[in-house]
């Protein structure tokens, strides 16, 4: 029998096939070759393409180069965003691998922040874990880890290393088994067809009833247009981490189990392909 | 935690049941008669029904209740008849009980009441002190009374033989009068409340029960224990007034409440005197309001008043049964309940409902809120028809009853559920919020009697409690006369011992004005019917039920007990929410918890599942060519720990410890530990790899959270690396890394095979091993030290174990526990867990302690020693000082949950303080002064618990001694497979329905035998062998799986002077130990004499054995030396066990140091006969070295072969 511990080694070891290839206009000394990679869905962008950098790099002209950004069929990449969360808003329902398209020219101010080192992605990351604590447990649980903890947290991330993530990660999944779950869930619903970059409110995993919240009360509260009337065709897709959970999952069980490292559940509304 | 029941009677007097697993009130159906009062216990519930008379129900259980009656047939010799019945005039009759002095024909024994049946006809019994006795049974002596003996002498004049007949109580889990053989009890009984079983175990099962008359007399019921439920006669107890109602508590607490409205106490209880001695007053709470009602439990004191105000007694214990001083509670109700763990449920008084006290716990006895149980009855809507049949024959109580009794029926549990809420608040209400509404200004009107003095708050220094009494009062509301302390715990110190009386106190107009007023006519009026005389809430009701605003649409309660109902603060209870509307909510609350069962996985979860592994297939299957973004690397941990340095002198020293992890090309994952030290102002490290290490052994002690790390050269040492962390956390932290590490290096995950090893430390700790065919090769197996053990979470003392993987263990406190297919638990959590299976699960176990003192003519007996002796205080040894204050719980994962009493239960006997006697410090101790000793001692002992997770499972309800499984070979997993027991009283028990897909069988079908036993095993062809607390063996005829339980007993004598103590039977040798630690192999045994013929002596040092079912024999030894160190309890492998030589000739010693228990009854995992001999199965790659002991020569391997054919 296929056991919840499994989820979380299949969520983490997610990955997306991609094929970076160096944007037309950039000029080159000769013609650069797409480069393939795995990507994990839970890391960033910019933390796993030191190695398509330097491959590029190889090509150009050191002074022809700006910070690089990546770009999917004309939307600029959020590095920001977990890959997997950039894969199933832009690209979930094109063929394998993953066109991204390298630039490094023209950097997109507007939509893209910048990504000048490690440490920038770092504390991101990590200011997402503080936050989804507070969310979860009145920040208790990350307060009272060490310089270390945190660290460990992090370096499991860049090394993509299960064992050592969770190790730590675990003691953030804990609750007060009388609450019946976290104080609130951390999550962030995205919406592409949204100039909202995504939905985030308070949401407990139970009622003041006792009932435990699922998916689809989360959805029904913060963006009904998610949830298919009854009757009527599926507008749109939810998924998380490419797959789409059925509506009455618990939010809790998710919150456990398909949160991202940073401790949130993204969670993807996509138009469902009009083939 | 077992399931146990609460009972309750409502106020139609039916009585009802509410499981603690269960969401709804059980009827008792059994029930013919309208009950008044039920008191409970665990074993059983006792009640007066509504014709006065005293009814008992014993629950079912498979340990039958027999009692064995027994005479003795004497006979004198004389030279013209040889043995006859004829006697001397002098001498006892010919027909009596062991002295002689009781005349006991067989047909003088009859049933004592409808409740039993004979079991069989009277029998000789054939065995004399371990011995078997001729036929005849008869033993001889010279004169009677003498030694008896089992030979016949020349000067053997008179002889005896015993007969044995058992009764059977067999009126279970039905009501059974108490036949009232007495004329002389004077009035029918009012009140009853049971209690004390936690005085004396002995004898087994021992209940006081108390039981008030209507005249206010005092009754205690004699000679109640396991054998014999319904007590033998009843006691007058002498009163200083007329008692209305009684408390028994589970230990030595016993209250009454007297007419007058004070309160008396029971003093001089123990477990010589479970009546008592003599009582004490204790004023009401309030000097205007007298009390109504106590509940008493271990070291709590609940009361009423007839304002029906809860109060507190604190500083109740032991000691001071009488407490210091009154504290007022929070809630109004009519009756009030003290169960087990000092658990408190009650009656309130405006609505009936049941309430149970929130966050009751040794350091806080009051507990934190009251809670409303919300379940609905059983039979709320369907057996109107029955409640109403039942009207006619309590129709004197209840007058209007037909009314309330049909809107009470034909409401639908729904809207019951619906009204429940709407009247106390939702799920989570709290009494506190509830009772607010009520606070009326009119309510004054009905205080009308009391002149009040301003209620005062006592000091207080507790923040919360300050903010819990804010939060619990509205500003509006007058005065805060109703307090809740936080923190009451029994020896505080009594900075408001007697509380000033907040009598003014706002009260609930509707029910306690009836109840006021009925109890001040009757306190006012000398008794003048039997109806008025009761303060009984049911005679009470009558009234409610017509008042206008007792809408009967949930139950309405009169009594309850909680005296049977085991729970705690931990119990996870589904009492408070209502089902129905909530169904689908606690079930998915149940599989959030992170534990699913197979028909629990719900459709969101396997669509996970299912959808999880469609994206791997989408997205990965076709690239796994790319590369990936994240080269692997070698991950490091460190950490400041402290090692036992390997160098003399020994000590603990500062080091820098780190685990260096990697993956190999493979992906097997492997590492490497270091210990980073100073020597010698030198930088230096030891290393271990990760793949060498057989077992980390955490040894937690309250000064030092340390763990062992052994590989197959530091058990050939008997010297581990020890180090130690700084907390228990960081310990915990890293045996969970190190343990998965070492598991993942040598690629075992998940749970232990069925062919696994278990064994058990003296810690409790849970150590499993994967066996290689390699184990059993003869005759070069694979050496033990190079075993591999990881721990599985629990606690437990014994484990046994079959080849299709059932596992049951015992723990310390004797509970039955089977294996749940889990692993992991404990402080492996997260990875090196399952998520399913693992389960809470505890144990208690005692620490003894000693008090010693010399005899000096002056003073007699002292606690002044001679400045040579032993500390006064001290352990067994004498050589270390313990006094109660100092001695410590064994670790910090125990916690203390009694006081320090006399343990009585000593092998040699005791006085009635406790003492034992002896000559001189240390000699052999007895349980009586005689001229010669100058010293004595006695044991104290106190409980502590331990809860932890592991993948056990409770098996309630008998507590066990020793468990075995039929090793059977293959089988199906619907095939039910034999297990046997010994109960913790010695009862022989046969487990019905065990299957490997039910290993926890469904009950136990109990074998008679003629005396207690204490070890059990069962061979794979079924054969049974058993010993008995005498030391001596015996075989169980024919049992097969037609006749599970077998037909009879065959008493096989122990070997020469010697008291056997464990046995174990593997396919065909039966191997046995006794107390002094030999081990002795039963010769001659054959399919057709099964018994065997004599006992060969193979070893001493012999703690314990296990025999498999390839008649592999592992044994714990007593002391192994090794190169640095010795080590005591050890696992050792005999060698060269063949078909023609059973007994082995040498021993191969494994890990040791410790261990208390290993069971190598699951492997039967035979080497190919193909492979030659010198190799070793795959997975244990290091070459074969020979074993450290004896010589082995290579001989007939071909005998070898055959033993597998």
């Amino acid at each position: 029998m296929a056991d919840d511990k499994d989820v979380l080694r299949d969520v983490w070891f997610g990955r997306i096939p991609a094929c970076f290839t160096l944007n037309q206009d950039e000029v080159t000394e000769r013609e650069a070759e797409p480069y393939y990679l795995l990507l994990p869905r839970v890391s960033y962008l910019t933390l796993v393409t030191d190695k398509v950098k330097k491959h590029f790099l190889k090509v150009m002209k050191t002074e022809d180069v700006e910070e690089m950004w990546c770009e999917s069929e004309g939307t600029p990449l959020k590095w920001h965003y977990p890959i997997g969360v950039l894969f199933d808003l832009h690209a979930s329902n094109t063929v394998l691998p993953w066109n991204i398209t390298v630039h490094f020219k023209n950097f997109p101010d507007r939509d893209l922040l910048h990504c000048p080192s490690n440490s920038v992605i770092e504390a991101h990351f990590m200011s997402g874990i503080k936050e989804a604590d507070a969310l979860k447990h009145k920040s208790q649980v990350v307060n009272d880890m060490q310089k270390k903890d945190h660290k460990q947290l992090w370096m499991g991330l860049q090394n993509d290393k299960f064992d050592q993530f969770w190790a730590m990660n675990r003691k953030l999944m804990e609750y007060p088994t009388e609450d019946g779950g976290f104080r609130y869930i951390p999550f962030r619903i995205y919406l592409t067809m949204s100039d909202r970059p995504f939905v985030q409110r308070l949401f407990r995993p139970v009622s003041p009833e006792g009932n435990v919240h699922t998916l689809g009360n989360l959805l029904k509260e913060m963006y009904p247009a998610a949830i298919p009337n009854e009757g009527e065709p599926k507008q749109n897709q939810v998924v998380i981490h490419g797959i789409e959970p059925l509506l009455e999952t618990p939010l809790q069980w998710l919150s456990e189990h398909l949160s991202h490292p940073d401790n949130f559940l993204h969670i993807c509304v996509v138009p469902v392909p009009t083939d | 935690m077992p399931v146990s029941l609460l009972w309750a009677v409502d106020v139609y007097g039916r009585v009802y049941s509410l499981s603690t697993a269960g969401q709804q009130w059980e009827l008792c159906r059994d029930a013919q008669l309208e009950f008044k009062r039920v008191t409970a216990a665990q074993q059983c519930c006792w009640g007066i029904a509504c014709d006065n008379n005293v009814y008992l129900n014993v629950h079912a259980s498979d340990l039958p209740v027999r009692y064995q009656e027994q005479t003795y047939e004497n006979q004198r010799w004389n030279p013209v008849d040889g043995f006859s019945e004829r006697l001397l005039p002098s001498d006892r009759w010919q027909w009596s009980d062991v002295t002689g002095l009781q005349h006991q024909p067989l047909d003088s024994f009859r049933l004592s009441s409808s409740s039993w049946e004979w079991e069989g006809d009277w029998y000789m019994d054939e065995n004399f002190e371990g011995e078997p006795i001729d036929k005849g049974g008869w033993t001889y002596s010279i004169d009677f009374p003498a030694a008896y003996t089992k030979d016949k002498k020349w000067n053997s004049c008179v002889r005896r033989r015993r007969w044995l007949r058992y009764r059977r109580y067999k009126a279970m889990d039905t009501w059974a009068k108490i036949p009232s053989q007495q004329t002389n009890l004077p009035d029918p009984f009012s009140d009853i409340s049971c209690g004390g079983w936690d005085i004396n175990e002995e004898p087994r099962g021992r209940l006081s029960l108390w039981a008030v008359s209507l005249q206010g007399k005092v009754w205690f019921r004699e000679g109640i224990y396991h054998q014999n439920p319904e007590g033998s006669v009843w006691e007058e107890v002498s009163l200083p007034g007329e008692v209305v109602q009684v408390s028994c508590g589970p230990g030595d607490l016993v209250w009454a409440v007297l007419w007058e409205g004070q309160l008396i106490v029971r003093e001089g209880i123990s477990r010589d005197y479970p009546k008592g001695s003599s009582w004490v007053m204790v004023d009401s709470p309030s000097p205007d309001v007298g009390a109504t009602h106590v509940a008493v439990g271990n070291n709590v004191v609940w009361v009423l008043t007839k304002d029906n105000k809860v109060w507190f007694r604190r500083g109740v214990n032991s000691h001071n049964p009488c407490g210091s001083g009154w504290i007022s509670m929070i809630g109004e109700m009519i009756m009030i309940n003290v169960g087990l763990n000092d658990q408190v449920w009650g009656i309130s008084c405006d609505d009936r409902a049941v309430h149970f006290r929130q966050g009751v716990t040794s350091s806080e006895l009051s507990g934190k809120t009251w809670k409303v149980i919300v379940v609905p009855r059983d039979g709320d809507r369907s057996h109107s028809s029955a409640s109403a049949s039942s009207l006619q024959s309590a129709g004197c109580y209840f007058r209007g009853e037909v009314r309330a009794q049909s809107v009470a029926s034909d409401v639908e549990p729904d809207t019951e559920k619906g009204s429940t809420d709407g009247a106390t608040g939702l799920v989570s209400s709290d009494i506190p919020e509830s009772f607010n509404a009520p606070e009326q200004p009119s309510d004054h009107t009905s205080d009308h009697t009391s002149d009040t003095p301003k209620p005062c708050i006592p000091k207080v220094t507790s923040d919360s409690f300050i903010s819990e009494l804010v939060s619990d009062r509205e500003p509006a509301s007058a005065a805060p006369a109703v307090l809740e302390e936080e923190n009451i715990s029994g020896d505080a110190e009594v900075t408001l011992s007697v509380l000033p009386i907040p009598s003014g106190g706002p009260v609930n107009p509707q029910w306690s004005n009836v109840d006021l007023e009925e109890t001040q006519v009757q306190t006012g009026a000398v008794m003048e019917s039997s109806d008025t005389c009761s303060l009984s809430s049911v005679a009470t009701y009558t009234l409610a039920i017509e008042d206008p605003y007792g809408v009967d649409e949930h139950p309405l309660w009169a009594w309850i007990s909680g005296g049977g109902c085991s729970v705690d603060s931990h119990s996870q209870l589904s009492w408070f929410n209502c089902p129905g509307n909530s169904s689908g909510l606690v079930q998915s609350i149940q599989s959030m918890s992170l534990s699913v069962t197979p028909a629990q996985t719900a459709t969101w979860k396997r669509q996970i599942f299912e959808q999880l592994s469609e994206r791997t297939k989408r997205e990965m299957d076709n690239f796994r060519h790319y590369e990936q973004a994240i080269e692997q690397s070698v991950w490091v941990k460190k950490g400041t720990m402290q090692w036992w340095r390997d160098w003399k002198p020994h000590k603990w020293i500062d080091i820098q410890f780190a685990l260096e992890q990697f993956s190999g090309p493979d992906g097997n994952k492997d590492g490497i530990m270091f210990i980073y030290y100073n020597f010698n102002e030198e930088k230096k490290y030891l290393h271990a790899f990760i793949n060498e290490i057989t077992i980390l052994v955490p040894v937690l002690n309250d000064s030092k959270h340390t763990f062992a790390i052994y590989t197959p050269e530091r058990t050939k040492q008997r010297w581990p690396i020890r180090v130690a962390a700084g907390t228990e956390l960081e310990m915990h932290d890293w045996l969970a890394l190190l343990s998965v590490s070492s598991c993942d290096s040598r690629r075992i995950e998940g749970p232990p095979s069925k062919h696994a090893i278990w064994s058990i430390t003296c810690k409790g700790d849970i150590f499993v091993c994967e066996p290689t065919p390699g184990l059993e090769v003869v005759p070069y197996p694979t050496p033990c030290d190079q075993m591999f053990w990881r721990q599985v979470g629990g606690h437990l003392r014994s484990v046994e174990c079959n080849t299709v993987g059932i596992v049951w263990g015992i723990g310390y406190d004797h509970t039955a526990w089977v294996y749940s297919g889990g692993y992991g638990g404990g402080f492996f959590q997260g990875l090196a867990s399952s998520t399913d299976n693992i389960y809470t699960q505890t144990d208690v176990k005692s620490v003894y302690i000693y008090e010693n003192q010399r005899w000096n003519p002056v003073s007699g007996y002292t606690s002044r020693g001679l400045p040579t002796d032993r500390y006064m205080w001290s352990d067994a040894s004498g050589l270390h000082e313990c006094t109660k204050t100092n001695t410590k719980p064994p670790s910090p994962q125990w916690t203390w949950v009694s006081d320090w009493a006399i343990d009585y239960s000593v092998s040699g006997g005791t006085d009635r303080e406790g003492w034992q006697f002896a000559a001189d410090f240390p000699a052999s101790y007895h349980g009586y002064k005689t001229m010669k000793d100058f010293v004595r001692r006695r044991r104290w002992s106190r409980k502590c618990k331990l809860t932890t997770t592991g993948p056990w499972q409770e098996i309630p309800p008998i507590p066990l001694s020793d468990v075995t499984i039929l090793p059977c070979a293959t089988q199906s997993s619907v095939d039910v497979v034999p297990l046997w027991a010994i109960s913790n009283k010695g009862d022989v028990l046969c487990r019905l329905g065990v299957t490997a897909l039910t290993p926890a069988g469904s009950s136990w079908l109990h074998v008679g035998t003629d005396q207690p036993f204490k070890s059990i095993s069962i061979g794979a062809v079924s054969q049974v062998w058993a010993i008995a607390k005498d030391g001596s063996a015996f075989y169980r005829g024919s049992v097969s799986p037609e006749s599970p339980a077998g037909d009879s007993w065959f008493h096989i004598p122990s070997p020469a002077k010697q008291k056997l103590k464990q046995v174990s039977v593997g396919r065909t040798s039966v191997h046995a130990v006794d107390e002094n630690s030999n081990l002795w192999y039963r010769q001659g045994v054959t399919p057709s004499y099964p018994q065997g013929s004599s006992w060969d002596h193979i070893s001493n040092n012999v703690r314990k054995v296990s025999v498999g079912p390839l008649d592999q024999v592992w044994i714990i030894a007593d002391k192994v030396q090794g190169s640095h160190g010795l080590s005591c309890g050890t696992v050792c492998h005999r060698l060269e066990v063949q078909p023609m030589d059973p007994k082995g000739q040498s021993w191969d010693y494994g890990i040791g140091g410790g261990w208390d228990h290993i069971t190598v009854r699951g492997n039967s995992l035979e080497a190919s006969c193909v492979r030659l001999p010198s190799l070793t199965s795959e997975s244990s790659p290091a070459p074969p070295s020979p074993p450290l002991v004896g010589s082995l020569e290579v001989n007939g391997n071909a005998v070898g072969c055959e033993m597998h054919t």
